[in-house]
């Protein structure tokens, strides 16, 4: 038998999927800004093992010569991703999703199990709630991040009108490092979340659209003996 | 009964789990499609909005300019660009841009034509503006391609120029406009940040001189915004209650108010 579960308020389906093209023009617009002064690169003394970003990337997504068209984006988009983010977080806090979302004291020890289970090195993985002790953390990282990208965003944006601000985050040249950084972060996030999703497979997709998930739950009566399950089973 | 269109149009009470999933499926997933052809539509609609002179749709440029107001708002005159000591000051300072300065220039015969809103224009040499109070300013310049370098200037505050000549209902007006002696390079500046207390009209660059690629005589340094609003080579100083005509602004698609 199956069962219909609800997974997503409808209001966290709105802010999932309004953030999804709106941070991609953000990342986009961003591409177009920082191709104006293009510095940053991973590397040791001469050597350079990573370039933001090798010319054919630039090629390839159009990006050059394009700084005020991107700047227009930016600080027009802006707006709906801090407002989206807002309501997100208003959201969590006043409708208690929050415990379900913010990890707790066993999130670090177990997140570490859930990715042994993810890599297949661990047959079980720890019990869990709406969401595995990795996705608590990771959901709840992400948050600090976005903040993270409005601060140093208004940062570099005002930076002697909010000169505090920037001085927080180590100045002007290092605001500009960490906004970068941070949405390199994401796109890491966003490619790790696809993987997963795939894995997780359509019913777990389904939910993020319609809200809900199908349990698929034994026809067997209740008063029988407690039925033996194994580890994996047995989280439900 | 299957799964079928009539499914979704019956009454849940009426269907099994089955059934019921494939209703809230189908029409979950028909509201999702639809929310995601208008976003597509509307970006389209976006990105197809005639720009203006400056390459930005009224669209987008209606949010800058709400930007504006907003961001504007915040300008103080208690809120300046942090100062630095002399000897952090990068030398030489780098060089972008040469817009404005390629018309052959001559240096003795140059003058800073002030023109007042009556008409009639004053002409100062650089000798009259240096017997002005010296202001030094250290800070770190910033490009609106991104980089920044700490620079030494020196001149005269923006704000002691326009007492000194008793400018005093030129700058009562909304917007300063600035050009090069050849008309090719020109900025628009509204009045609050150029009466800020680090606008300098600047003739020295690391206690010189200005050179030729700085914008020998003399120049605009306004902290406040990114360098593009620092005119080097001012020819032509006036002042209106409209917004001054702005090269990046209205040719490239910049934001006109660029503020830091």
């Amino acid at each position: 038998m199956k069962k219909i579960i609800k997974k997503h308020p409808l209001a966290i389906r709105w802010f999932h999927w309004v953030n999804f093209p709106v941070l991609a023009i953000m990342i986009w617009s961003g591409l177009l800004i920082y191709w104006a002064n293009d510095v940053y690169k991973i590397g040791f003394g001469n050597t350079t093992l990573l370039k933001f970003f090798p010319g054919s990337f630039y090629q390839a997504f159009k990006i050059p010569y394009r700084l005020s068209e991107g700047m227009a984006y930016h600080f027009v988009f802006m707006w709906l991703f801090f407002l989206n983010g807002i309501a997100y977080v208003l959201y969590t806090i006043i409708s208690g999703e929050w415990r379900l979302l913010v990890p707790n004291r066993h999130s670090f020890k177990e997140a570490w199990q859930v990715l042994l289970h993810d890599l297949h090195l661990r047959k079980s993985k720890p019990s869990q709630g709406k969401y595995n002790a990795a996705q608590r953390i990771a959901y709840s990282a992400i948050i600090i991040m976005g903040i993270g990208s409005i601060l140093t965003g208004l940062a570099i944006y005002k930076p002697i009108q909010l000169e505090w601000l920037c001085t927080l985050f180590g100045g002007y040249k290092m605001a500009r490092i960490i906004h970068f950084a941070l949405t390199i972060g994401y796109v890491l996030f966003f490619l790790i979340h696809i993987i997963q999703v795939i894995m997780a497979g359509w019913n777990n997709f389904r939910a993020m659209v319609t809200g809900f998930e199908v349990e698929k739950i034994k026809e067997e009566p209740v008063s029988e003996e407690p039925i033996k399950t194994t580890t994996d089973e047995a989280i439900g | 009964m299957k799964q079928s269109v009539k499914t979704i149009f019956t009454k849940n009470s009426q269907l099994d789990t089955d059934q019921l999933i494939f209703k809230k499926t189908a029409v979950s997933f028909f509201f999702f499609f639809i929310l995601l052809g208008a976003a597509a539509w509307g970006w389209k609609w976006l990105r197809h909005q005639p720009a203006d002179s400056g390459k930005t749709s009224a669209a987008l440029r209606s949010v800058l300019n709400t930007n504006e107001r907003i961001f504007n708002g915040w300008l103080s005159d208690k809120h300046l660009a942090k100062q630095y000591p002399a000897s952090q000051a990068a030398k030489p300072a780098r060089v972008n841009g040469d817009l404005g300065l390629k018309a052959a220039f001559d240096t003795a015969g140059w003058a800073m034509n002030v023109i007042r809103a009556d008409g009639d224009t004053l002409k100062i040499k650089l000798d009259d503006i240096k017997k002005l109070p010296k202001t030094e300013i250290v800070f770190n310049f910033k490009c609106i391609e991104g980089w920044s370098q700490v620079t030494h200037w020196g001149g005269v505050r923006f704000a002691d120029f326009i007492k000194a000549y008793g400018l005093k209902d030129e700058a009562a007006m909304k917007y300063l406009g600035l050009s090069t002696p050849d008309k090719e390079y020109y900025v628009g500046i509204d009045m609050p940040s150029a009466l800020h207390p680090q606008t300098l009209l600047c003739y020295e660059l690391n206690d010189q001189p200005l050179p030729m690629n700085q914008g020998y005589p003399l120049r605009l340094i306004i902290p406040v915004k990114y360098g593009v609003k620092s005119l080097k080579r001012i020819g032509d100083m006036y002042f209106s209650n409209e917004r001054t005509p702005d090269y990046w602004a209205d040719k490239k698609g910049y934001d006109y108010f660029s503020g830091l």
